[in-house]
């Protein structure tokens, strides 16, 4: 507590975090550089793209991890009394306005993760309020109705096939010569200026993190909810 | 007096401090599993408000360029097109936009802490499916009642 | 003006994690929690940091609440302290 004496003051533009030359070069030089009037989502697909890609590796790592930790498999060796929820008929008004609701929260998901380049937004926002409405479908319901739509070896390949398309992308780098998730020289494939080409492979890779962000959400709240049984939910 | 100054002048960090210990409190010395993940979330979120913090400027705006210097810019970029030579590489076209530094918050910090909240959110979910773990195998997810049933044999 | 809004914040984020770690009932504990995290992004937001509150205000306030109160809804409700 005694080192808070020594920490800038609040709002200092000169501050060592904020002028250092690797910040100020990452303000000025983004738009010129890659097209992209946001920032942030500028650095993190393409500048931080490592760091992005193994961020979407630890969250594929979680589901899996929560999948392992809670499933049963073999013989039960020792069953605790089943808790009984408060099981009644899905109420009509929840059920409607879920019903009215869930298209509208999925475009709004798939509008944050396409213009995440002009407004605050992204994969990961996007990839959750993706997964969101898949939660509420099967609160609103059942999981039985969610499962209905993403069953559970659907929701991994589709995981599976995030960071394929984000790996994908950078090995294409290499395959073209370049750098991995360099992606400048992805303008021979899809026939713009190196710079737009920077600013729509940041798209693809953002889709990328979108899938495996909203399958592994998904898959998170259905373990966590039906104990790893993927029978029934709450 | 020169106690309070220094306080009042960065009371900010004061109060991140305070919330960060608070998060470690929880975690070191509650019972409950799930208030100690609640510990470790909020130890979290003051780690990351501090982060951002620090990426404040006093009078400075979103880290999103305006509309009008995107809009001169893609003239520049058409202009960019048309002059493309053979070999298919752009020459660097001149940018006329001028960016001050000190007009934008510093984006590096929003997207370190951006990729930790969602990793957090993935540990939260780790650390939840182990108390639920526990809870089956022990009928219990208060510490000092599952130590007592290791330490009997169960 | 903003310096009173972001006082107010701070203070009622600082109830809020001492509220939610003292109340005995646990679907409290989550729900007081999600309020904790609206708080902060609202903090964020205000210190132009759109992202990093976008990102807080859909995983935060929403899907960690939502793990929470599944969790708490599968194990127990009570907590002894």
């Amino acid at each position: 507590m005694s080192a808070v004496s020594d920490f800038p003051d609040w709002g200092d533009p000169h501050s060592p975090a904020n002028s250092y030359r690797l910040s100020q070069g990452y303000i000025t030089e983004t738009f010129p550089e890659t097209s992209v009037p946001n920032m942030v989502t500028a650095v993190l697909a393409d500048y931080r793209g490592y760091d992005t890609m193994f961020e979407t590796v630890v969250i594929f790592t979680a589901g899996i991890a929560i999948i392992a930790i809670l499933r049963r498999y073999g013989p039960k060796d020792k069953v605790v009394p089943e808790q009984k929820l408060y099981k009644k008929e899905p109420d009509l008004i929840v059920e409607t306005t879920c019903r009215l609701m869930i298209p509208i929260i999925q475009l709004f998901a798939l509008y944050v993760v396409a213009h995440g380049h002009h407004s605050p937004g992204g994969g990961f926002q996007g990839g959750v309020i993706f997964g969101a409405s898949f939660i509420l479908l099967a609160l609103a319901r059942d999981l039985q109705a969610a499962q209905k739509w993403v069953p559970e070896n659907r929701i991994l390949n589709l995981a599976g096939i995030g960071i394929f398309i984000y790996s994908g992308f950078g090995f294409l780098c290499l395959l073209l010569g370049s750098n991995f998730l360099d992606y400048s020289i992805l303008h021979k494939v899809m026939g713009v200026t190196p710079i737009e080409a920077r600013s729509h492979s940041m798209l693809g890779v953002e889709i990328g993190v979108a899938f495996t962000v909203a399958a592994i959400m998904f898959s998170i709240y259905s373990n966590l909810a039906s104990k790893g049984e993927m029978k029934e939910g709450l | 007096m020169e106690i309070f100054e220094a306080i009042s002048t960065k009371i900010n960090y004061w109060v991140y401090i305070v919330i960060m210990m608070i998060g470690l409190y929880a975690m070191i010395a509650k019972n409950n599993m799930i208030k100690k993940l609640i510990g470790m979330s909020i130890f979290q979120t003051a780690i990351i408000l501090f982060y951002v913090s620090i990426g404040v400027k006093e009078g400075a705006t979103i880290p999103i360029l305006y509309h009008d210097q995107v809009h001169g810019a893609h003239d520049d970029h058409h202009e960019a097109d048309t002059s493309h030579g053979e070999n298919g590489v752009v020459e660097s076209h001149a940018t006329d936009i001028h960016i001050n530094p000190d007009e934008f918050t510093n984006p590096l910090v929003h997207v370190l802490m951006l990729t930790a909240i969602v990793v957090g959110v993935s540990t939260l979910g780790v650390g939840l499916a182990i108390t639920q773990k526990l809870h089956r195998e022990y009928g219990s997810i208060e510490e000092h009642e599952i130590l007592e049933l290791i330490k009997s044999g169960k | 003006m903003i310096w009173i809004f972001d006082s107010i914040i701070l203070i009622f984020l600082v109830v809020t994690a001492i509220i939610s770690l003292q109340v005995k009932d646990l679907l409290s504990a989550a729900m007081i929690f999600g309020v904790y995290s609206f708080l902060m992004c609202l903090l964020w937001a205000g210190m132009a940091a759109v992202d990093v509150a976008f990102t807080e205000a859909a995983v935060g306030a929403g899907v960690s609440a939502v793990f929470l109160i599944a969790t708490v809804l599968r194990t127990s409700r009570r907590s002894s302290d």
